[in-house]
């Protein structure tokens, strides 16, 4: 085994303590007794059961949870056709204006999609609200479902489609049977994408969102602007927690499954 | 049938929710600011037809922009914050890449995932966490004060150090994985050769490994710099009055001033200057995926 050599170690090291230290720090003081976010007194859970009572909060969570949910879905199916298009489509009229608008939403400044948007939505007189949130929200993320899925979509074999549709599939069939099982990690991935991107969307929803349905990232922005609050790291906390226990649970499945993969081909290989 | 659904469907949907809003936002750019406040006149009126909607259009917002220093000031210290930060993230970046590109083979899915795992959790929550620790009575002049480094605590919070410290770290992945994806193709053998050829190992790093990682370094900078120009989050929270970014001024001219034309007008001048990073951007991308092939 190869090993790091000191500067790579001590980079290794910097680096990584760099991205988790103001996390591990924020967590450490979410249990802290004090008001004073500074100081130390104590353990205590106080803040875990003041925010469990904190309704506004509770309120946010449930809307943001509910849009996340619908806009996530329908970006992952929009998202999907559009990659279908773009890798399989062939031509049509205006596809360099469809591609155009598929890759320029994941480089445009979160502050003018969102006036842009809000804009639109007071010119057609739509009352802002959960809905108005969900089209924004599924508008930005199918754009990232479209390029995780096309990647995915350009490196596959067009062959086993064609052996499906040889074999007396219809197209739609060999899609559902060949070509969505092929794509499925990608799709699934696009999906956590777009779900957490509408989670964390702090700009757009301010802009999209009015007085009847307010997002957490708008709670807690509006409560930190005042400063460091110990709610906000208790919040914070279980937040960090959930994204830790996803991730690394997702890597998991996906390590046995690539483990699997590999001793059945290496069965395979000895069958042979 | 089922094509032109297939194509239509997404196609639509983003006709309607991304380019019809954006011609809105420059239609109200050109608009007079009195008729234009909320709730204001519709956007084109079918009766009077296209001559009369020219003929409204004026560049009095544009203008106002150009009268104002607050702009230009705003606009300058945007390209000038995003461009230093994305100079530090590089600095941060590469050493990490490197390291975990140079790192055994079995380490590196897990490396791959320590980097990815804070680009799960919440933006919002990781510039706040930084707000903890740069404040006068935090836990960083706490630190610092306790070595005996400094005898007074420090001013950082709300100041533009804090900006760069913020936009470093929320940006750090960006930077480290197409830097990470570039060197981990590359053939150590290379590296090897041309020490065998009498290069130092200094030298041997100039001369193959940074330009072999060229392109991972393009498509970085730019992942980090396009966002950080227009960053509205990490100026509110951690910089100061002081702190002019053109994501912030937009924002308040929508929110607190109400003034819905000027801020149009802000909004089609950033993606103007956008433009050109963007495009070369694109440019970069295409010349590696062609590359690649």
């Amino acid at each position: 085994m190869r090993r790091l050599s000191w500067f790579n170690t001590v980079s290794l090291t910097l680096g990584f303590a760099f991205l988790y230290i103001p996390m591990i720090i924020l967590v450490i003081y979410s249990f802290n007794e004090s008001k004073l976010v500074t100081v130390w007194a104590g353990f205590s859970t106080r803040w875990y059961g003041e925010l469990m009572q904190n309704e506004a909060f509770l309120n946010a969570a449930w809307v943001t949870l509910k849009v996340a949910v619908f806009s996530s879905s329908i970006a992952t199916v929009l998202g999907t056709m559009a990659a279908y298009v773009l890798v399989r489509g062939g031509r049509f009229f205006g596809r360099t204006l469809f591609s155009g608008m598929i890759y320029a939403p994941l480089v445009m400044p979160e502050v003018i999609t969102g006036l842009s948007l809000l804009l639109l939505f007071i010119g057609i007189g739509l009352d802002r609200g959960v809905l108005t949130i969900v089209l924004a929200h599924t508008t930005f993320s199918m754009c990232y479902v479209s390029v995780v899925v096309s990647s995915r979509l350009v490196t596959f074999d067009r062959s086993l489609e064609e052996a499906a549709l040889d074999l007396g599939c219809s197209q739609a069939e060999a899609f559902r049977l060949v070509t969505l099982p092929i794509i499925a990690p990608a799709v699934i991935s696009g999906w956590l994408l777009a779900f957490t991107l509408s989670l964390d969307d702090l700009v757009i929803a301010s802009f999209t969102s009015g007085p009847s349905a307010t997002t957490l990232p708008i709670k807690i922005f509006s409560a930190v602007r005042l400063g460091v609050s110990p709610e906000i790291n208790a919040l914070s906390t279980i937040l960090i927690g959930i994204v830790t226990v996803g991730v690394i649970t997702a890597s998991l499945v996906s390590k046995r499954r690539s483990l699997r993969l590999q001793s059945e081909e290496r069965a395979a290989e000895r069958a042979q | 049938m089922r094509r032109f659904l297939l194509i239509a469907v997404p196609y639509l949907w983003l006709l309607a929710l991304f380019l019809v809003p954006f011609f809105i936002v420059l239609k109200i750019s050109l608009s007079d600011t009195a008729l234009m406040r909320p709730p204001y006149l519709p956007q084109f009126d079918w009766a009077t037809g296209i001559r009369a909607f020219v003929k409204d259009l004026d560049f009095e917002n544009f203008w106002f922009l150009t009268t104002d220093a607050l702009y230009w000031k705003a606009y300058l210290s945007s390209l000038r914050i995003a461009l230093i930060s994305t100079v530090l993230t590089l600095l941060a970046g590469y050493p990490i890449a490197y390291a975990m590109a140079r790192a055994p083979e079995e380490w590196r899915p897990t490396l791959m995932m320590l980097i990815i795992l804070p680009f799960w959790t919440s933006f919002l929550i990781r510039v706040y966490a930084w707000m903890g620790i740069l404040s006068n009575e935090g836990f960083l002049n706490q630190f610092l004060l306790w070595t005996g480094i400094i005898s007074e605590p420090l001013t950082i919070l709300n100041t533009s150090t804090a900006v760069y410290i913020g936009i470093v770290y929320t940006y750090l992945p960006f930077m480290v994985l197409p830097i990470y994806a570039a060197l981990e193709r590359m053939d150590e053998s290379l590296n090897e050769a041309a020490e065998d050829l009498g290069c130092s190992r200094l030298s041997a790093f100039w001369l193959v490994t940074v330009p072999l990682s060229r392109n991972g370094i393009i498509a970085g900078s730019f992942l980090v710099f396009i966002p950080a120009l227009g960053e509205f989050v990490i100026p509110s929270l951690l910089g100061g009055s002081g702190t002019l970014m053109i994501g912030k001024v937009l924002w308040e001219e929508f929110f607190s001033n109400r003034d819905w034309p000027v801020a149009s007008a802000v909004a089609v001048v950033l993606l103007l200057i956008l433009i050109v990073p963007i495009v070369l951007f694109q440019r970069n991308q295409q010349k590696q995926a062609e590359a690649d092939q």
